[in-house]
C-alpha cells in the first residue's frame, strides 16, 4: 500500500515558535503514544518534522486529532476534488462549516449531512442527540436560522432486539433534540438491512435561512483581537471522540468507549442559537465557529489557519465542570453546545450583555496573534512553563497527510451482477413468517373474492407455518407479495417515526413528512409578510444498488432525490452528501469509495447540480465486515411559489392516472427479491440521464402549469407500492390495468429508475399530454382513480418470455395462465392497515 | 380596535415568534414580553407559548412559574384578564396554579406530533363560543397526558371548566381520518388566505376545514362527561385536551392553534381562539 506519508514539509514556510524549552515527551513514550492515539508511525516521524522535537502531550495529542481521518479527510480528499462545487447561486462551498446557496429575493439557504454513526451504535440516544445539535451548529455558525432537519438512517433488520433499541433510541434521540430546540424534522428516510446491523448510520441534515448579506464564515482575524468561549462548560466526555470513534472499525472493545460518546443539551444550544444570531446581526463577531470533532482544538487552529493568523489560548481561562482536567483533556474535549468566537475588545461588553440577558456563559479564554503559531498555555504552570503546546496553525490545519488508497474491483461485483435471477425467480417467493404474522395476512382478504380468499388461506398457512406458497396459485401469490411488499419494515409508513418529531414548528411546512420531498415556505421566519417562496428537501441512497454497482447506485441516489424533487414542483438547487463506507485502507472497499465518489460527480456534472458541502464517514465495518456503501444524499432545490407545490395523493376521483416513464424487466437488488427470497443479487435497475431529465423536466413542468393533482416516484417496491401509496395518501381508490407486456411481476414490483406516477383531471390530462409529447418521454395511461379499492390488471397482454435485457428476462412461476391471474384488490382500508401500522408492529408495539 | 396581546418568551420558548406571527397575520397586535420582565402593562390578553421552557428538564413549567413575569401574570389572571397557555404554556398555568391539575408523560411514553380532531364542550372559557362544535388541530409535545383528582375533575364538568376534549378514537397514525402521508394541502392549488374578517363560526358551520372527515364523526356519539372511553392519543384522563378556569379567563390547551391560522397546511381551525378573544376585548 502507497500509504506513505509524502514529506510536503516545507520547513522554510513554518513560522517560528513562540516558546523555548517545552517539555518534549521522550522518544519512546512519543512513538507509543502516537500509535495509540492512531497516528501511523510516518504521520508521527512528519509530526517531529513540522515541529522541528519531538512533541510535547498536549501537541501529540492535537496532532493525533487534526490528522484523523474524521477531521483530515486524509483519504478521500483526493477523490473529492472530482466534485464540482461552484456555479451560479453557490455563496459558499465546502470548506467551511457549512454551503450556503442563495435561493432568490436575497434569501439564502446553508446547509449540511453529517454522520453520527459510532456515537449512536454505542448510545443512540445521545448520538443521535448530539449528531442533530452538531449539524444545527454547523448551520447557525454560518448566521443562518435553522429551518429544518432531516435524517438518512440505517440499522439491522428489526426482528433483532438490539436493533430496535438502537432505531427506537436513535429516533428518540433525534426528536428529543430537534423538538425542544424548535427546528421542525421534516423529512428523511430510513432502510433495515442485515449489513448494517453491527454499524448503524444516523446522518443528520440541517438547513439554514438567512439574507445573504448575514453570511458569515469562521476566519479568524485581527491580532489582539479576543478568543471568546461561549455556551457550555468543558468536561471529560467526548474526548477522543473523532480519532477513537470516528475513525477506527468496531470490535469486542466497543461497549468500552462508551465514555467517549457526548451528552447534548438541547436547551442550552437553543440559547446559543439565540445568542449567536443576535450578536451577529449586530456585527459584534469578526469569526464565528463551532466546536464539534476534536473541540477547541479544531476549531481554534482552523480558524487561525483560514485568516492566516495565529492564537494564543489559555487552557485555564476555560470554564470547566470537571477538577483537575489537564491541559491536552481541555483542548480535545468534545463537551457539547459550545461555540467559539473571535470578538473585537471595543465589542465585549455588549457580547457580555446580550449573553448575560440570555444567562449564557462567555468568557475570554485567548487572543488572535500575528504569530501563524497556535499556542496553548495553561496559566496555572509557572509563567516561565506555562506554554504546553506551539505549533504553526496553517501547517497543524492544512497539511494533514493526504493518501491515494490502492483500490481493487472486489470481486463479489462480478458474481452477483452476473447471478441469474431467472433460476431463483422460477422458484415459489416466500414471504418471512414475522412479516405475515404481523401484517395479519391471514385476516386480509375480501372473502367474496375467490383470488382474494385463496390468498388468504395461502397466507394463513404461511403464516402458521413459514412455508412457500404453491406456485400453482400464481395470482393469490402475487397478492399475498403485494400485501407483504406494502408491510415491509423497508416500505411500510414512516409515520411512527415522523410523528416523534415536531414537523410544524416555525409555521412553513407546506408538505408534511411522508411525501416524496419536505416542502417549506420561506420568508421571515419572525413576523412579516407572508411568502410564497419555497424549498424542497430530500433525502436518498439506496445502499442495495450501491452494494451491487457502486458509479450507477450513487447516479441512481442522485436520480431520486432529483425525482422527488420534480415530484413536488421544485428546481434542484444543489446537494450535500454524507459518504458512509467502510475501512479506506482495504482496496475493495476504497474500490466502492472511489467509483461512488465519480458516479455521482459525473450525475452532478450531469443534471448541473453543485455539491456545496458534505462529510465522508469511513470504517463503518464491524468485526471487519463493511456496511453497503451508502452515499447518502441530502438535496435542496426551490419553488417560485408553495402554493403550485404537488402532493403524492391521488385528489378526486375520476382524474385520469398516468405512468410517466417505462417499466423494465428487472429486479436487480429490488425489495422483491430481498424480502422473498433473501437475496441481494443482479444489477440495479438501469438508468439513462437524459430519459431522467426529461421525465423530471415534463412533471416539473406539469405541475407549475397546475395540470397535476397528484405526483409520486416510483423506488422501492415498484410501481404497486406507488400505486398504493397515492392511494392511501390521497383515502381513494384507483382502478388500473398495466398493459406493458412484462410478466406481472416486472410490472408491479420492478423498481426501473425515471418512473414518475401522476393523475390529471379529464379536463387536463390532454394539456398534460402535449408537455409530455414535447419532452418526448414515454408514458402509459393507466387508469382512473376512485372508488374504495385499488384494483390492478398487471396482465395486460402478457407474452411470457419478453423481450428485454437479456440477463434479466426470465419467466416465472407468477406469469398468467388465465386472462385473470394477474388481477390484484386490495380494499382501501386492508391499504391503510398494512401501511400504517406494520412499523409499529416490528417495533413490537 | 386597540388592543394588544402580550407573548410571554421564557429561555427555551420555541413558539413564540409562531403565535406573534399568527396573530400578525390576523391583523392583530402582539409584543413579546421577557420572562424578566415584573409587568404585563400595556397588554389585554397574555399568551404563554410552546416549547421548552428552561429545557423543561425537571417536571415542565416547573422553573418558568418562578420566572419574574410569572408574579404579573397571576396578577392579571386575578384581574380578570384573559391567559392561553398553549402546550408549555398550559403547564406553565398548571405549576403556577392557575389551572388545576398536571400533565405528565403521553401514554405510550412517546412525543406525539399530529393533527387530531377535538370536540368542543360547552364552557365558560371566554377564548371559545361553543357555537363552534368541532375542530382538527396539531398537538406536539411529550407531556400532555392530563391528569387530576376525582373531586377536581368533577368540579371542572359541573363547572363547564372543560373547554376541548379529544373526540375520536385514537386511530392508528395515518388512518383514515388522521392525516395519511403526503396529506395534500386542500388549499394547495387556490391557496386564498383566509382573514380575520371571515366569521369563524360561518365558516365552521359551512363544512370544510373546520368540519371532521365523515369517519370520526361518530366520536361527536362519544358520551361526555368522567367515564367515557379513552381516545386522547395522549392518555389524557377523560379526554381532556383543553381547561380554563372557574371564571374562564384562563384557558390551558395542550393542540397548537397558532400553526393553523394562515391556511397553509390546508386547515384554519386555529383562528377561531384568537378571532373570539378579539371579538371579546373589542366588545369591553
Amino acid at each position: 500500500m502507497s500509504q506513505d506519508a509524502p514529506d510536503l514539509i516545507d520547513q522554510s514556510a513554518i513560522p517560528a515558535p513562540v516558546a523555548e524549552g517545552i517539555e518534549s515527551l521522550e522518544p519512546e513514550l512519543a512513538r507509543e503514544l502516537a500509535v495509540q492515539l492512531g497516528l501511523k508511525p510516518e504521520e508521527f516521524d512528519n509530526v517531529v518534522r513540522v515541529q522541528g522535537r519531538l512533541p510535547s502531550l498536549t501537541e501529540l495529542y492535537i496532532y493525533s486529532l487534526m490528522w484523523s481521518e474524521h477531521c483530515s479527510y486524509k483519504h478521500s480528499k483526493k477523490q473529492l476534488r472530482k466534485f464540482t462545487s461552484s456555479g451560479t447561486g453557490v455563496l459558499q462551498g465546502p470548506g467551511e462549516n457549512a454551503g450556503v446557496i442563495s435561493v432568490g429575493d436575497g434569501w439564502a439557504v446553508a446547509f449540511k449531512m453529517e454522520s453520527h454513526n459510532h456515537p449512536s451504535a454505542i448510545e443512540p440516544f445521545e448520538g443521535a442527540a448530539t449528531g442533530v445539535g452538531g449539524i444545527i451548529r454547523d448551520i447557525f455558525t454560518m448566521g443562518a436560522r435553522p429551518i429544518a432537519c432531516l435524517d438518512s438512517l440505517r440499522f439491522g433488520t428489526l426482528d433483532k432486539p438490539r436493533q430496535r433499541y438502537l432505531f427506537d433510541g436513535a429516533v428518540a434521540g433525534i426528536g428529543a433534540y430537534g423538538n425542544c430546540l424548535g427546528v421542525p424534522t421534516v423529512g428523511g428516510e430510513v432502510y433495515f438491512e442485515q449489513a448494517y446491523e453491527g454499524n448503524c448510520l444516523i446522518n443528520a441534515m440541517a438547513v439554514g435561512l438567512m439574507r445573504e448579506s448575514e453570511l458569515t464564515r469562521a476566519v479568524g482575524s485581527g491580532p489582539g483581537n479576543h478568543v471568546v468561549l461561549l455556551g457550555s462548560s468543558t468536561g471529560r466526555d467526548g474526548i477522543g471522540g473523532a480519532s477513537v470513534l470516528a475513525s477506527q472499525e468496531f470490535d469486542e472493545a466497543a461497549e468500552d468507549k462508551r465514555p467517549a460518546v457526548q451528552v447534548g443539551d438541547p436547551f442550552e444550544e437553543k440559547l446559543l442559537i439565540e445568542v449567536c444570531l443576535e450578536l451577529l446581526k449586530q456585527g459584534k463577531f469578526v469569526a464565528l465557529g463551532d466546536l464539534g470533532a476534536a473541540g477547541l482544538t479544531s476549531s481554534a487552529s482552523e480558524m487561525a489557519s483560514r485568516g492566516g493568523v495565529g492564537i494564543d489560548i489559555d487552557v485555564h481561562q476555560v470554564p470547566q465542570r470537571e477538577d483537575g482536567m489537564q491541559a491536552f483533556e481541555i483542548m480535545v474535549s468534545e463537551s457539547q453546545e459550545r461555540m467559539l468566537a473571535v470578538v473585537e475588545p471595543a465589542d465585549w461588553p455588549d457580547v457580555q450583555a446580550v449573553c448575560e440577558r440570555w444567562d449564557v456563559t462567555c468568557t475570554i479564554i485567548g487572543t488572535i496573534t500575528d504569530t501563524g503559531r497556535f499556542v496553548v498555555r495553561d496559566s496555572r504552570l509557572p509563567a516561565s512553563a506555562d506554554i504546553v503546546a506551539d505549533m504553526p496553525a496553517e501547517m497543524l490545519a492544512a497539511s494533514a497527510p493526504e493518501y491515494d488508497p490502492i483500490s481493487r474491483r472486489p470481486t463479489y461485483l462480478d458474481e452477483l451482477q452476473n447471478y441469474d435471477l431467472s433460476v431463483l425467480l422460477s422458484t415459489p417467493p416466500r414471504i418471512p413468517p414475522t412479516l405475515a404474522r404481523y401484517a395479519g395476512l391471514n385476516a386480509s382478504a375480501e372473502p367474496s373474492k375467490v383470488a382474494e380468499s385463496t390468498a388468504a388461506a395461502e397466507s394463513d398457512k404461511i403464516a402458521k407455518t413459514g412455508a412457500a406458497f404453491s406456485p400453482t396459485s400464481p395470482s393469490s401469490s402475487l397478492a399475498v407479495c403485494a400485501r407483504a411488499l406494502l408491510a415491509s419494515p423497508n416500505i411500510c409508513s414512516r409515520a411512527w417515526i415522523w410523528q416523534q418529531y415536531d414537523h410544524q414548528v416555525m409555521n412553513n411546512t407546506v408538505i408534511l413528512p411522508g411525501a416524496d420531498a419536505a416542502v417549506l415556505r420561506i420568508g421571515d421566519t419572525g413576523r412579516g409578510q407572508m411568502s410564497r417562496r419555497g424549498i424542497a428537501m430530500s433525502t436518498d441512497c439506496n445502499g442495495r444498488y450501491c452494494y451491487l454497482d457502486p458509479y450507477r447506485g450513487a447516479q441512481l441516489a442522485l436520480a431520486e432525490a432529483t425525482r422527488n424533487l420534480a415530484c413536488v414542483g421544485a428546481e434542484p438547487a444543489a446537494i450535500t452528501d454524507c459518504l458512509n463506507f467502510g475501512n479506506p485502507e482495504k482496496p475493495e472497499v476504497f474500490y466502492t469509495f472511489e467509483r461512488a465518489v465519480s458516479g455521482l460527480a459525473d450525475a452532478c456534472e450531469f443534471f448541473g447540480i453543485p455539491v456545496i458541502s458534505g462529510n465522508v464517514s469511513f470504517y463503518n465495518e464491524s468485526f471487519g465486515n463493511a456496511i453497503y456503501p451508502t452515499p447518502a444524499i441530502g438535496i435542496v432545490g426551490t419553488l417560485e411559489d408553495v402554493a403550485q407545490a404537488v402532493g403524492l395523493g391521488f385528489k378526486q376521483a375520476g382524474d385520469v392516472v398516468l405512468l410517466i416513464g417505462e417499466t423494465n424487466a428487472e429486479l436487480g437488488g429490488s425489495e422483491y427479491l430481498k424480502l422473498f427470497y433473501d437475496v441481494v443479487a443482479g444489477c440495479p435497475p438501469a438508468l439513462d440521464l437524459e430519459v431522467e431529465a426529461a421525465v423530471q423536466a415534463a412533471v416539473r413542468e406539469g405541475g407549475q402549469h397546475g395540470l397535476l393533482a397528484s405526483a409520486h416516484d416510483c423506488s422501492e417496491g415498484g410501481l404497486f407500492v406507488t400505486l398504493a401509496e397515492c392511494c392511501i395518501a390521497g383515502n381513494l381508490g384507483a382502478s388500473v390495468v398495466l398493459d406493458d407486456n412484462l410478466d406481472a411481476v416486472f410490472s408491479l414490483f420492478a423498481e426501473s429508475a425515471s418512473r414518475i406516477v401522476v393523475s390529471s383531471s379529464p379536463e387536463q390530462v390532454d394539456k398534460l399530454l402535449d408537455i409530455l409529447a414535447k419532452y418526448e418521454v414515454p408514458y402509459a395511461v393507466l387508469g382512473e382513480v376512485g372508488g374504495s379499492l385499488l384494483s390492478i390488471d398487471a396482465d395486460g397482454r402478457v407474452e411470457t418470455g419478453v423481450t428485454g435485457d437479456a440477463t434479466n428476462t426470465t419467466t416465472i412461476a407468477t406469469a398468467g395462465d388465465t386472462a385473470s391471474a394477474a388481477q390484484l384488490e386490495i380494499p382501501l382500508d386492508e391499504l391503510h392497515r398494512l401501511y400504517n401500522d406494520s412499523l409499529a408492529q416490528a417495533m413490537g408495539a | 380596535m386597540s388592543f394588544r396581546f402580550g407573548v410571554v418568551v421564557f429561555p427555551g420558548s420555541n413558539c413564540e415568534q409562531d403565535v406573534v406571527y399568527a396573530l400578525d397575520y390576523l391583523g392583530y397586535t402582539a409584543d413579546y414580553v421577557w420572562h424578566q420582565d415584573h409587568s404585563l402593562a400595556g397588554c389585554d390578553a397574555v399568551i404563554l407559548p410552546g416549547g421548552f421552557s428552561y429545557g423543561d428538564y425537571l417536571r415542565c413549567g416547573a422553573i418558568a412559574r418562578f420566572s419574574p413575569i410569572m408574579e404579573a401574570v397571576v396578577r392579571f389572571a386575578q384581574d380578570g384578564g384573559p391567559i392561553m397557555g398553549i402546550c408549555n404554556g398550559f403547564q406553565v398555568l398548571t405549576e403556577a396554579h392557575l389551572l388545576p391539575g398536571a400533565l405528565i408523560r403521553n401514554k405510550g411514553l412517546k412525543f406525539l406530533c399530529r393533527e387530531v380532531p377535538l370536540r368542543v364542550e360547552q364552557s365558560v372559557c371566554q377564548w371559545l363560543k361553543p357555537t363552534t362544535q368541532t375542530l382538527r388541530l396539531p398537538i406536539n409535545h411529550n407531556e400532555g397526558n392530563y391528569r387530576c383528582d376525582a373531586a377536581t375533575l368533577k368540579s371542572l364538568v359541573d363547572n363547564c371548566q372543560v373547554v376541548l376534549r379529544y373526540g375520536a378514537p385514537d386511530c392508528a397514525p395515518g388512518y383514515v381520518p388522521e392525516r395519511a402521508p403526503g396529506y395534500v394541502p386542500e388549499r394547495a392549488s387556490g391557496y386564498v388566505p383566509e382573514r380575520a374578517s371571515e366569521r369563524v363560526s360561518e365558516r365552521v358551520a359551512g363544512g370544510a376545514p373546520g368540519s371532521m372527515p365523515s369517519s370520526a364523526s361518530d366520536a361527536a356519539g362519544l358520551a361526555g362527561a368522567a367515564g367515557t372511553a379513552e381516545v386522547a392519543p395522549n392518555g389524557a384522563l377523560d379526554n381532556i385536551a383543553g381547561i380554563c378556569n372557574r371564571e374562564g379567563n384562563v384557558f390551558g390547551l395542550m393542540p397548537h392553534p397558532e400553526r393553523v391560522c394562515d391556511g397553509i397546511s390546508g386547515n384554519s381551525d386555529g383562528i377561531v381562539f384568537f378571532e373570539t378573544i378579539a371579538q371579546r376585548l373589542c366588545a369591553v
